[in-house]
């Protein structure tokens, strides 16, 4: 088989499906059970750390700021 | 030590861009290869003069690298102006042709100011603003210095270096002639250089980010600049007829060229002017309002649903071509769908002010704000229309198309822009307040009625032309001649003009306020140590 054949029976068959399931995946990820309170956090990430950068060596809890 | 090896690159640089001036065989790339030639022998001496001097190394870990920003906000605000004349000038000279003045046929007629103007404002203008908030709103959402120390200022240093080239060049006729994608060669491989730094210092921040999350901000820069990289690289793939001229003959040729040239036009339209200012977009505006975006969760949908989509839009501009039927069919569908996730970020937008409305009344910087948001729902509305075929049959190739970018780059890319720089000057120049919220005000209002002119004058002449052009007689030959549809589109042409004007105006009376800010308003008292170091 040709070059482009190949490659576009694959575009039009495997890789449409890998793409459609990504995507749909990525909404039903969202909305999983507990997704809003995971949300929560770093929605308030550009509340924090206006001035400066976090100190070094300190992993930042969550419930930080 | 690195200053020595730094010296050889530099000299090595100036001898060969001399060389190859010497060897020009058009006066583009002489002018180019002189410009290259000037500014690496200037970094040479400044080298120079740096060498063996005594160093003191701070520890800056504990700042934000701000000054690289301050840059590049004073490049967007300069570049801008510059863009926003060059177009309003182009706008006269398609008025009134005896703006295209016989002495300087061959360097200033609209043919050569066209490409400047477009260059300027999207790459010049939108590139610097991508660049100078991408680099702000990674430090503050990743709370981490800039990776790559001065990396970040090679990046800006090297990205004017490239517009300095490109223009000098579309004056002098060097040219692709692809829309958007306009420089030569050699302008595309520095810019491919600088670009690639410009991710490593995207990246390299975010994985030394100390919040767990990358926030959503971040992730639509990202995406920008990882699509602009791949669409620069495959829509400039050709072969140098000299190494010594700037000519250059694409790697494909017919309706490839065409597919992969739109495949990249409106994925620079989607990558550069909507997922990047969309990032800007999703910090500013709750920066501003001084609450959290209205809704993660559809920050994430808008985020995937807008990737997957617009890279499939592009065969919309290929309407009744050599494309095959299906390809534009392809490209109809995904931009019509692609209607649905504009529209959800539009909302997202918005809806963050819900609770704040108030502050409309008050605060003209979040009405700037509003307003491009409002013109970002507005054209991603016109947009999925217009790529309906049979629509496409009267819009295309008339001003309506015109009118439509620009509706999206005044209203939505620009007010974005005036927006951000509003915010950003007082917090990187540590002044308590803008110098004057009235002027803020004279601009909004300028930049707003300035746009409603140019687009009410887009769509009335663009509709008029696209009919006129079809219009035919009981015989079935056609009624009116070219030059019939140029003659009547004069009134809408002078509006047009006078709406750039107003949006011209606007941009002087912002840099004037910024200029005042820095030198006049009073900073904020220290009472922490965030002054920035550099």
């Amino acid at each position: 088989m040709e070059t482009y054949s190949l490659l576009r029976e694959f575009a039009d068959s495997w890789m449409l499906l890998v793409l459609f399931a990504f995507f749909v995946g990525v909404i039903l990820w969202v909305f999983r059970p507990g997704g809003t309170k995971s949300y929560e956090e770093p929605r308030n990430i550009p509340f924090r750390h206006e001035d400066k950068p976090a100190p070094l060596r300190k992993p930042i809890d969550a419930k930080e700021g | 030590m690195s200053n020595y090896f730094k010296l050889i690159v530099l000299g090595l640089i100036t001898f060969l861009a001399l060389i190859a001036a010497n060897y020009a065989r058009d006066l583009a790339y002489l002018v180019n290869a002189l410009t290259v030639a000037l500014v690496s022998a200037g970094m040479f001496l400044w080298v120079l003069r740096n060498t063996d001097e005594p160093q003191e190394t701070v520890d800056l870990s504990g700042e934000y690298m701000d000054g690289v920003i301050r840059a590049g906000v004073i490049a967007t605000a300069l570049w801008g102006v510059v863009g926003f004349l060059a177009g309003t000038f182009i706008a006269f000279q398609l008025a009134f042709p005896q703006l295209n003045f016989e002495w300087a046929e061959g360097y200033a007629n609209f043919g050569r100011l066209r490409p400047l103007h477009t260059s300027a404002v999207i790459f010049a203008f939108g590139g610097n603003a991508l660049i100078a908030t991408s680099f702000y709103v990674v430090q503050r959402t990743s709370a981490a210095r800039l990776w790559g120390g001065n990396l970040a200022w090679f990046v800006f240093w090297g990205y004017q270096l490239f517009i300095v080239l490109a223009a000098t060049g579309y004056l002098l006729g060097a040219t692709q002639s692809k829309e958007y994608a306009e420089p030569e060669w050699y302008v595309d491989w520095w810019l491919t250089v600088v670009w690639l730094a410009y991710l490593a210092v995207f990246i390299g921040t975010l994985v030394k980010r100390r919040e767990p999350h990358i926030y959503v901000a971040n992730w639509f820069y990202m995406s920008f600049i990882i699509t602009v990289a791949m669409l620069h690289v495959f829509n400039n793939l050709s072969i140098p007829v000299s190494i010594f001229g700037s000519k250059s003959v694409q790697v494909f040729s017919g309706v490839q060229d065409a597919m992969v040239q739109w495949w990249y036009g409106h994925n620079a339209v989607g990558f550069f002017l909507t997922a990047g200012f969309l990032g800007m977009m999703y910090y500013f505006v709750p920066k501003q309002a001084e609450r959290p975006v209205f809704s993660y969760k559809l920050s994430i949908i808008h985020f995937w649903a807008l990737i997957f989509l617009y890279i499939w839009a592009g065969p919309h501009h290929l309407h009744y071509t050599a494309l095959p039927d299906w390809a534009s069919t392809l490209g109809m569908v995904f931009s019509i769908i692609l209607w649905m996730p504009s529209w959800g970020g539009m909302i997202n937008g918005l809806m963050t002010l819900s609770g704040a409305w108030d502050k409309l009344r008050t605060d003209p910087i979040i009405r700037m704000m509003v307003i491009s948001i409002g013109f970002y729902g507005m054209s991603t509305f016109e947009g999925p229309m217009m790529s309906i075929r049979a629509v496409n049959s009267l819009s295309h190739y008339t001003d309506w198309t015109i009118g439509h970018v620009h509706s999206g780059a005044l209203g939505w890319n620009g007010m974005i822009t005036f927006g951000a720089l509003y915010f950003l000057v007082p917090k990187l120049w540590n002044r308590e307040r803008l110098y004057s919220l009235s002027l803020v005000s004279w601009h909004f209002w300028l930049a707003t009625i300035g746009i409603i002119l140019y687009a009410a004058s887009m769509w009335v002449t663009g509709i008029m032309e696209g009919l006129m052009w079809r219009e035919v007689d009981a015989n079935g030959f056609l009624v009116n001649s070219f030059a019939d549809t140029v003659a009547a589109k004069f009134p809408m042409l002078v509006v047009r003009g006078l709406g750039g004007v107003l949006f011209l105006l606007g941009g002087i009376i912002m840099c004037y306020n910024l200029y005042m800010t820095v030198r006049r308003s009073p900073a904020v008292t220290a009472e922490n140590s965030a002054v920035p170091a550099e």
